[in-house]
């Protein structure tokens, strides 16, 4: 019973510690108005975290994830429109900070990758789908002919056998 | 056909493991490629250190151009720039070249204690209490290291500690060769050209 109680003490305490973890990233700003603070959620949520690799700016606990989600704050009560913001933090960090990059001769193949493996795949399908057809094409007349013949001849052997 | 279409399950493989290697051997993905390199360095206005003899204990942008120099963000509670200190320390004794410190979101009282006990690089420092600089700067993790030129334009941009190889194979070839032709545009204006960045205190 103390080891039932010991665990479900252990799994309580580490589910605490999740929720403070992820309530790491949570700050007070305050905004002049409701469609400001939208503003700050999409774009939060919509750069990439300079320092880890696969994290936005609204799900990281690094500092300098802090600091930028301040930027975008300060920028926002600036009057910086989005894509004003979209610049200033592109000019400091380059392409890797948006989430969402622009199309250009280095991120071409990034674009256009999806859709070339999807016609690949789309290729693939149609030629297997049509190889497949081709097998239940009906018999020529000397198939069939050939075809009954054995069946014939079977049935002979079959009835011979008993 | 279908004898050649026995290969494409290896032929698959063989294109997938290049593809790997080809990933793997490609740069860290968390060095991110600078977006300052060949822009000018930031604008700012922001308090010294305290500990460094040269006044006055303010500076701004117009403070880091002129000539050559190292431009490092550190702090005390980075770990990699205490590795990379003794470096700083050398290439600045023994090759002249200035190095200005950025002391990133530290406290000051430690800053000051770090540069009593492990020595001074630096030519001065600048206070980067809130990390408004360093997001002007593109950083993103202490240490980092910039080469600015004359001009006061960002060459180069290194993230992580400046190790001797660093310094021997990115940094020197850069630094010599924008000394080269400063001393070279000198010579051709009648000036006196003085290799190694002119004397340091």
């Amino acid at each position: 019973m103390d080891k039932v109680r010991m665990a479900a003490l252990t799994v309580l305490l580490l589910c605490c510690s999740m929720l403070c973890a992820a309530e790491g990233a949570i700050e007070a700003f305050a905004f002049d108005n409701p469609s400001q603070e939208a503003r700050y959620r999409a774009l939060s949520e919509e750069f990439r975290c300079p320092k880890c690799l696969n994290t936005n700016l609204a799900g990281s606990d690094a500092p300098i994830a802090a600091d930028l989600r301040d930027t975008v704050h300060r920028l926002i009560l600036e009057g910086a429109t989005d894509q004003a913001i979209r610049d200033y933090l592109q000019a400091r960090y380059g392409d890797f900070v948006l989430y969402n990059p622009p199309v250009r001769r280095g991120t071409l193949l990034l674009w256009l990758a999806p859709a070339v493996l999807l016609a690949i795949g789309a290729f693939a399908i149609i030629v297997m789908v049509l190889r497949r057809r081709g097998v239940d094409e009906p018999l020529n007349d000397t198939e069939q002919a050939r075809l009954t013949e054995l069946l014939r001849d079977a049935a002979v052997t079959a009835k011979e056998v008993q | 056909m279908s004898r050649a279409s026995l290969f494409i399950p290896l032929s698959a493989f063989v294109v997938i493991v290049a593809l790997l290697y080809a990933g793997f051997s490609l740069n860290d993905p968390h060095m991110l490629p600078s977006a300052l390199v060949g822009k000018p360095f930031p604008a700012f206005d922001l308090a010294g250190l305290g500990v460094d003899a040269t006044p006055p204990e303010r500076f701004t942008q117009a403070d880091i151009q002129g000539r050559p120099m190292l431009v490092n963000v550190w702090a005390t509670w980075c770990p990699t720039c205490r590795a990379e200190h003794a470096e700083l320390l050398r290439i600045h004794n023994e090759t002249g070249l200035p190095i200005i410190g950025i002391n990133y979101k530290d406290d000051p009282v430690k800053a000051r204690a770090w540069l009593q006990q492990l020595g001074n690089p630096y030519e001065f420092n600048i206070v980067d209490a809130d990390g408004q600089l360093g997001v002007d700067l593109g950083v993103y993790g202490a240490p980092e290291t910039f080469l600015v030129d004359a001009a006061g334009t960002i060459v180069y941009k290194r993230v992580g500690d400046v190790n001797r190889t660093v310094w021997e194979r990115e940094l020197k070839p850069r630094v010599d060769a924008l000394l080269d032709s400063r001393a070279a545009t000198e010579a051709g204006a009648g000036g006196s050209a003085e290799p190694g960045g002119g004397p340091h205190g």
